[in-house]
């Protein structure tokens, strides 16, 4: 395999990251800070963290109503990402898509989506796009376990595979589609036997390991890459938290809790590093007091920035002119 | 007499009737346990069980499908979309089967099927998670459209719509399911029957679902004014009540129609068109609509409000219409 300590030290640092900017983003939402519908991406740091250490700026990513993790993990501003959150001006999508839509362009992310399923689709024109253009382009597909019952899944793991796009569909199983236990939701065990039925790999992993994540995706990316086609990751995970914030989940059994709490991805991966001297512990400390100071600057800046005005509600429904609004 | 909320008369509803009837059952996303994304079937699944309070995966069309294949083979299904935005997901089963079917057999296949779903901004939910769908399938010949606003008209409404033979839709507003109101009946009322909120002579106001609340303060408000307005609210939106509506036209003379819907297209233009049409020598000035506006639900609450049409809206709507 061919990952560089340096990965791996930013690999370090985008978990932290994600860890430190959902546990703000919790405690803001308790606080009354952040409005509308939250949901964390705590506990699953690993999957986004191993699969986008892989990707080029210009690969693109679909993502999910769980979506803050895949879009630091591709590299957003999490300023920009918190004040977004706070429905503010400077936010992402200047307060109009809120913490289900952060999206950006330049970085390759096609959005956090809300509609379940939805992203596999938008998933596959993006693997077709790149092929048709020869770019060396692929997509990463993010998507939770419940959205593997949609239709819009079956349907793009059987388009993409027929015209072998270049697409990653990673599906992260933490076991429950909101109270739904996947037990409960399909009679599978690995989501990753549905490729078979679309003659394409499925690879399950352990999705608390970031480096089992890693190498997953680094072997499918480059088949994706050489033109072979499509591969289903099923990395294996747990969401610590409600399905938002505000659900108690007591769907879940606390003994299966606290042994995935036990087996915590980033706490892992500071051992993996330091046994494998890729890092010290004084190194990593150093690296989350850095990132504390990005969640406060973050903050800050979310505060300190401006609402929208009433007016722009109407401006960006089309590219070349602004829909009529009240005025009172 | 019991006072009730939006959400417990809902509730009422589906229980009064699965009591009595085997063969109603209640399916849909997270509704078993977990009692519903919104609490709606809270406490169900342990008076009913596993079998009629039934938990489905993430699958729309399955849902939807699911709800016209038993209902066309004996059963009185209540099928739950936890939210109007992801109806989209299902149109084919609702559009192209659920609501053709009786026409497109000559009548030999009856759908006696329920879907509640939840519309309404407000929430900070934003594009999609809080818009108000209803005209697309008001548009749909073989669906009726339900969309009730009081705690009471909730109940008689919802079991009116389980006893009917054909597919309906039954519409609910997240911000309304806390809104308490008296229930003193626990017997149906008859689709296609509108009611008046408030009586007055000046204008009407067509309002439903939630609406009506703001119309009802708009009316408090213009009663101030020295405006006396009717709130009539059609609770059915198909069939549409016209004979209350031409009563109350011929008495007001004006008309402002109020939904939170994206205007362009709405299910107001409807009844704006129909009142245009029909009741022409009545009104001393065209139809007013009050609608949310033309763009995508947005997340912040400055946008949000700014689409939503508010109780002001309303009154500057009257307003402007008499001057
Ligand atoms: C089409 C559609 N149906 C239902 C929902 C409501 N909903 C939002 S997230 C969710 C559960 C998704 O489960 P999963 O795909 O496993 O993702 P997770 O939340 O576990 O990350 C549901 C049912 C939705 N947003 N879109
Ligand atoms: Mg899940």
């Amino acid at each position: 395999m061919d990952v560089t300590k340096e990965q791996m030290r930013h690999m370090y640092r985008t978990m932290v990251r994600i860890r430190k900017f959902e546990s703000n983003a919790q405690n803001d939402f308790a606080n009354g800070k952040i409005p509308g519908f939250l949901h964390l991406y705590l506990g699953e740091e690993a999957i986004a963290t191993g699969v986008c250490e892989n990707l080029n700026k210009d690969d693109f990513i679909t993502s999910t109503h769980r979506g803050h993790g895949h879009i630091i993990a591709k590299g957003g501003d999490m300023k920009y990402m918190m004040a977004e959150l706070y429905g503010k001006s400077t936010g992402y999508c200047k307060g109009k898509g809120g913490s289900m839509h952060i999206a950006d362009r330049d970085l390759g992310i096609l959005g956090a989506n809300g509609i379940v399923g939805a992203g596999q689709d938008i998933a596959v024109g993006a693997g077709l796009s790149c092929k048709y253009r020869k770019t060396q382009q692929v997509c990463a597909c993010f998507f939770g376990d419940g959205s593997t019952n949609q239709g819009t899944f079956h349907e793009a793991l059987n388009m993409a595979s027929i015209w072998k796009l270049p697409v990653i569909f990673v599906c992260e199983n933490n076991h429950f589609g909101i109270s739904m236990s996947q037990s409960r939701h399909q009679a599978i065990k690995d989501i990753a036997d549905r490729a078979a039925a679309y003659g394409i790999p499925g690879v399950a992993v352990d999705g608390n390991d970031a480096m089992a994540v890693y190498e997953a995706a680094n072997e499918a990316i480059a088949r994706a890459r050489k033109g072979q086609g499509p591969t289903l990751i099923e990395c294996k995970t747990w969401r610590w938290r409600g399905h938002f914030e505000g659900d108690p989940a007591i769907y879940k059994d606390p003994k299966e809790q606290e042994e995935w709490v036990a087996r915590e991805p980033v706490k892992r991966f500071r051992e993996f590093l330091e046994e494998n001297g890729v890092m010290t512990a004084d190194e990593m400390d150093k690296v989350d007091a850095e990132v504390d100071q990005e969640i406060k600057d973050a903050v800050q800046f979310a505060e300190e920035s401006p609402l929208p005005k009433p007016e722009d509600v109407g401006k960006d429904v089309y590219t070349d002119f602004d829909e009529e609004v009240r005025v009172r | 007499m019991k006072t009730m909320s939006v959400m417990e008369a809902i509730r009422e509803a589906m229980s009064i009737r699965m009591r009595e009837d085997p063969n109603v059952l209640l399916f849909g996303e997270d509704v078993g346990k977990f009692g519903g994304c919104f609490g709606v079937s809270a406490g169900m699944f342990d008076e009913f069980g596993p079998e009629r309070v039934r938990d489905t995966p993430i699958s729309e069309g399955a849902i939807i499908g699911a709800a016209t294949g038993s209902a066309a083979t004996g059963l009185r299904p209540i099928a739950e979309i936890m939210m109007d935005d992801f109806i989209t997901v299902a149109m084919d089963q609702l559009v192209n089967n659920a609501a053709f079917m009786h026409y497109m057999f000559g009548g030999k296949i009856e759908l006696p099927m329920v879907v509640r779903t939840v519309n309404g901004a407000g929430v900070n939910a934003a594009a999609q998670h809080s818009k108000s769908m209803e005209a697309w399938l008001t548009h749909v010949p073989g669906l009726k459209v339900v969309y009730p606003s009081t705690p009471q008209d909730c109940l008689g409404l919802l079991l009116a719509s389980i006893d009917d033979n054909n597919p309906v839709v039954f519409f609910e507003h997240k911000i309304a399911y806390g809104e308490k109101g008296e229930v003193s009946s626990f017997d149906p009322i008859p689709l296609g029957k509108g009611d008046i909120k408030k009586e007055g002579s000046d204008v009407t106001i067509i309002a439903y679902g939630y609406q009506v609340f703001r119309a009802l303060k708009a009316a408090e408000q213009l009663e101030k004014e020295g405006i006396s307005a009717e709130v009539l609210d059609p609770r059915t939106l198909y069939p549409l009540d016209k004979d209350l509506i031409a009563e109350s036209v011929g008495k007001t003379h004006n008309v402002v129609i109020t939904s939170e819907e994206f205007k362009r297209g709405s299910y107001a233009g409807e009844i704006s068109a129909f009142v245009a049409e029909e009741m022409f020598d009545s009104l001393d000035a065209p139809c007013r609509r009050v609608c949310a506006l033309n763009t995508p639900v947005p997340f912040s609450a400055v946008l949000e409000n700014a689409f939503i049409p508010q109780t002001e809206d309303i009154v500057n709507a009257v307003k402007a219409q008499r001057e």
